[in-house]
């Protein structure tokens, strides 16, 4: 290429490039691209499978699904759920029946794979939405998901 | 009409009305040294705020938002802050020209900043060398650099340094030059005398495709001497961190950052002065209707629309363009730019020989 | 008179060699990668690569997880082909197991594959842009990437570590809005990419950084071990969705993007042209994913049979090999990633050497390293 050539070509392209930025210059009041976060925070809706942390439902008799079989303790692969259990006796059957003293759940620890979700039998643990996971220490982020004095709801076995 | 002489002969009469002659000129000095380093820290904080608002539209964001009403006071809040910060230094650093090289960045700029007319009589040193001042003093900021590169003691420092000195030496050259082209057409130096000649046209329409080409390498050159994208090289962030700054913090760090700014308003004020009338209005031939309203606007609003601008133009290349490679930045300088400088120096010499220019 | 002090100067000046931490810090080695540079002025002499500053030991981890668990972890290997790395795990467990998915499965696969090679190479235009010194170039690739991230998290529930393969097909089956989402990003983008060109890839000062700079050879790319676009840039075949089919690839019709220069340019290129390659495959699937399971029922805890398997994918960066040794039990005895990063990372000091610091950075970033696919 000629020097001349060369240097209007330079310039052709150095004005294309400008052309691209200019025009979004100008229409960026419609196209902006971030969000303002904490303002909309009313608006800001996560979409239904988003994995922030995992909660355990209970209805409104304070029951919960959890039976206790430590499926989602064996399929964490990083020991985020910890699950203390103890037996006591069925007033209906008689038997003796395994329940969750304590639903243990780090989620310091937690790595959002949804394996426990998977594995959990009875659906008794399920992902929320929730994303805004920062705390002032460490110790808030390990949770029992089941509440106090909550039992397990009828008719679900192990 | 809107003359500001009268004001400001004003206040030197008031001023030697109320003491004697020599304090009278002391308290004149002042009041301009006054004058300028507020002018110098709003134009700072202005340009700065500016910068970032451009900068978020070109990039599709909102820019600074959260501090007064469309974040308008974001960038005092930052001056602030800058202000209170520690000073954290290096231990190993030659402190006194460490400490120097902000101050010396900043009176090359504000030395340069006192020959610029904002309006008739708005001028604090009208020297029948004006625009030679400028060039002149515009090139203390790379001993700045340099030094603050090397008394930094810091390697990617030095490396920023080195890449400034070999830069601002090759570029000064094309501005001077491309000033020169411009001088030839005016006759003089002096800024006011420039400007004065631009009242029935502009200078970039009187001087036909040399002055075209000249406002072209000026913009390029000017470019470089800031230190701006795409020739930021002396900080390239991607691959030096900060280049020669990186080891100043606070106020010392927001000289350099300041002195850019201001820098890139001399870089466009020259620009003006040179190649769009300065403060003079624009005037087309025959249009004496267009010529009255135009003349209505305030010499001040003039310069200061032509000055956003040339500002713009050069935020506008800042975010489009990617950075050139040191050795690349040297061959456009010795290979493009001085060649086409010196020839263009010689067609505007012809064109002023011939009168074609009037 | 003074005697006149005689100062004797070597040919070419007296020169001393600058040696500089490129790193862990450093805003060009996108990560904690650092290269320690001995500089001739601001010529290369020499690039040592110092690695392992983000080394997790996955490989170590993986013999103490069950298969199920081993996916997830991949995620965090090379973060932006997660989806990928996620794949070349469930196949080779599939492998192991002989296990044949549902073609569904294998659609949707190819399509999340091809999405998320499309937004790996979106933050990659991103950060060249960067790093050659384009601010802007970095918010554009970010607004048409987040149209991605969106489906991905619409789709898969989250935006990065999506982990919605399992062995045996997916987590869920897509979501309703999947295939319209996907269909108004092909019709974003096909707008948007022409734009990329304009902006980038014809501006002469990016043409000038990156043309001639970093060439590397069809020889030495294959002594080297590099693979991807990388060693596709130097006129190397080596598109394992070409040679070694996995998943819908082999129905689908696409090109393998060869250049021969071998340069950064030729590096950038070839990766503009596979974001073209990778739509034009996404569109010929996303109307067609036949109906089916999106699951083959395996049992809770895999056990794969004794023996070695192999299995090798193409992420975005190039070959991910997967090797597995099992000695029947629920975890692998051992697993061995073969990550594309680590092998073309070691090419480095041959491609840098005699360019310059700013040449190193554009290099850098063509080669796309991803410092945890590096250490794993």
């Amino acid at each position: 290429m000629s020097y001349v050539g060369e240097i209007v070509h330079g310039i052709r392209t150095l004005l294309t490039g400008m052309a691209v930025t200019g025009k979004y210059f100008f229409r960026a009041r419609k196209e902006i691209i971030t969000q303002q976060y904490p303002d909309n925070r009313d608006q800001l809706r996560m979409f239904e499978r988003f994995r922030g942390e995992v909660v355990m439902p209970h209805n409104e008799n304070n029951e919960h699904r959890c039976t206790g079989c430590q499926a989602c303790e064996i399929a964490c692969p990083n020991g985020s759920i910890e699950i203390i259990w103890d037996r006591k006796v069925d007033e209906k059957t008689g038997k003796k029946k395994k329940y969750i003293v304590k639903h243990i759940y780090h989620l310091s620890m937690c790595t959002m794979c949804n394996l426990c979700i998977i594995a959990c039998p009875t659906d008794a643990i399920k992902m929320a939405q929730n994303f805004e996971n920062s705390v002032y220490d460490r110790s808030y982020l390990t949770k029992v998901l089941n509440k106090p004095g909550s039992k397990l709801m009828d008719g679900i076995d192990e | 009409m809107y003359d500001f002489t009268p004001m400001v002969e004003g206040i030197n009469r008031w001023l030697h009305s109320m003491m004697p002659d020599a304090a009278a000129t002391f308290a004149g000095w002042v009041l301009v040294a006054l004058v300028y380093l507020a002018l110098f820290a709003v134009m700072g904080l202005v340009l700065v705020l500016v910068e970032r608002k451009v900068a978020a539209f070109f990039q599709l964001r909102l820019g600074p938002n959260r501090v007064g009403p469309w974040g308008l006071l974001q960038t005092a809040a930052d001056a602030i802050k800058l202000l209170l910060k520690e000073p954290v230094g290096t231990k190993r650093a030659d402190m006194f020209l460490y400490n120097l090289a902000p101050f010396l960045l900043i009176i090359g700029a504000m030395m340069a900043l006192s020959v610029i007319p904002f309006a008739p009589g708005l001028q604090a040193f009208d020297i029948n060398i004006g625009v030679f001042f400028i060039a002149a003093v515009s090139s203390v900021g790379v001993l700045g650099v340099l030094i603050a590169g090397w008394a930094s003691n810091n390697k990617y420092s030095l490396l920023g340094a080195m890449r400034s000195g070999a830069q601002i030496i090759s570029y000064e050259l094309s501005m001077s030059l491309a000033i020169l082209t411009m001088v030839l057409l005016a006759g003089s130096l002096q800024v006011s005398q420039i400007i004065e000649q631009q009242r029935d046209y502009w200078f970039i329409f009187k001087g036909h495709v040399p002055a075209w080409i000249a406002f072209m390498i000026f913009v390029i050159a000017g470019t470089a001497e800031t230190n701006r994208t795409p020739f930021d090289l002396p900080e390239a962030e991607s691959e030096l961190g900060a280049g020669f700054h990186t080891e100043y913090s606070g106020m010392k760090f927001a000289f350099f950052f300041l002195s850019e700014f201001v820098n890139m308003f001399i870089i466009s004020a020259v620009a003006v002065i040179l190649f769009f009338g300065g403060w003079m209005p624009l005037h087309l031939d025959g249009w004496t209707g267009f010529n009255q309203v135009m003349d209505f606007i305030p010499p001040i609003f003039w310069f200061l629309i032509k000055m956003s601008v040339m500002l713009f133009l050069l935020m506008w290349f800042r975010w489009t363009f990617p950075r050139l490679r040191i050795d690349q930045l040297l061959k456009l300088e010795w290979k493009y730019l001085l060649p086409m400088n010196l020839v263009n120096l010689l067609l505007m010499a012809f064109i002023v020989l011939m009168g074609w220019h009037l | 008179m003074e005697e006149v002090k005689q100062i004797t100067l070597h040919p070419q000046g007296r020169t001393e060699e600058y040696f500089i931490n490129m790193g862990p810090q450093h805003p060009a080695t996108h990560g904690v990668l650092r290269l320690l540079l001995t500089l001739d002025g601001e010529i290369i002499k020499r690039v040592d690569p110092d690695l392992g500053y983000i080394h997790r030991s996955i490989e170590k981890m993986t013999e103490h997880d069950t298969y199920r668990q081993i996916v997830h972890l991949t995620d965090r290997m090379d973060y932006l082909s997660a989806h990928i790395n996620n794949e070349a795990v469930c196949l080779v467990v599939e492998k192991a197991l002989e296990l044949e998915v549902p073609d569904r499965v294998k659609v949707v696969r190819t399509i999340l594959a091809e999405l998320t090679r499309i937004a790996s190479h979106l933050l990659w235009w991103g950060v060249t842009g960067m790093d050659i010194g384009a601010l802007t170039t970095f918010m554009y690739a970010f607004r048409d990437r987040e149209m991605i991230n969106d489906i991905m998290e619409e789709n898969c529930g989250a935006r990065l570590t999506m982990n919605y393969n399992v062995p045996g097909g997916l987590m869920w089956d897509i979501h309703p809005n999947f295939q319209r989402r996907v269909k108004a990003f092909i019709k974003h983008f096909k707008t948007k990419l022409p734009e990329f060109d304009r902006l980038l890839s014809d501006n002469i000062i990016f043409r000038k950084r990156t043309e001639g700079i970093g060439v590397l050879s069809a020889e030495d790319a294959i002594s080297f071990g590099v693979t991807g676009p990388a060693a596709r840039a130097s006129g190397v075949s080596c598109d394992i969705r070409k040679k070694q089919p996995y998943s819908a690839y082999d129905r689908v019709e696409f090109k393998e993007i060869l250049d021969t220069r071998g340069d950064t340019f030729a590096r950038y290129k070839v990766r503009i042209h596979e974001m073209w390659e990778s739509l034009h495959i996404i569109e010929q699937l996303i109307d067609n994913i036949p109906e089916g399971d999106y699951q083959v029922k395996t049992n809770a805890v895999i056990k794969l049979p004794k023996g070695e398997y192999y299995q090798r994918v193409e992420t975005a960066r190039g070959e991910l090999g997967v090797y597995v040794v099992s000695d029947g039990k629920k975890s692998p005895y051992r697993m061995k990633f073969r990550s594309p990063g680590f092998s073309n990372l070691s090419v480095i000091d041959h491609v840098a050497r005699g360019y310059k610091v700013a040449d190193l950075v554009a290099i850098m970033a063509t080669f796309d390293f991803v410092i945890p696919d590096i250490d794993r």
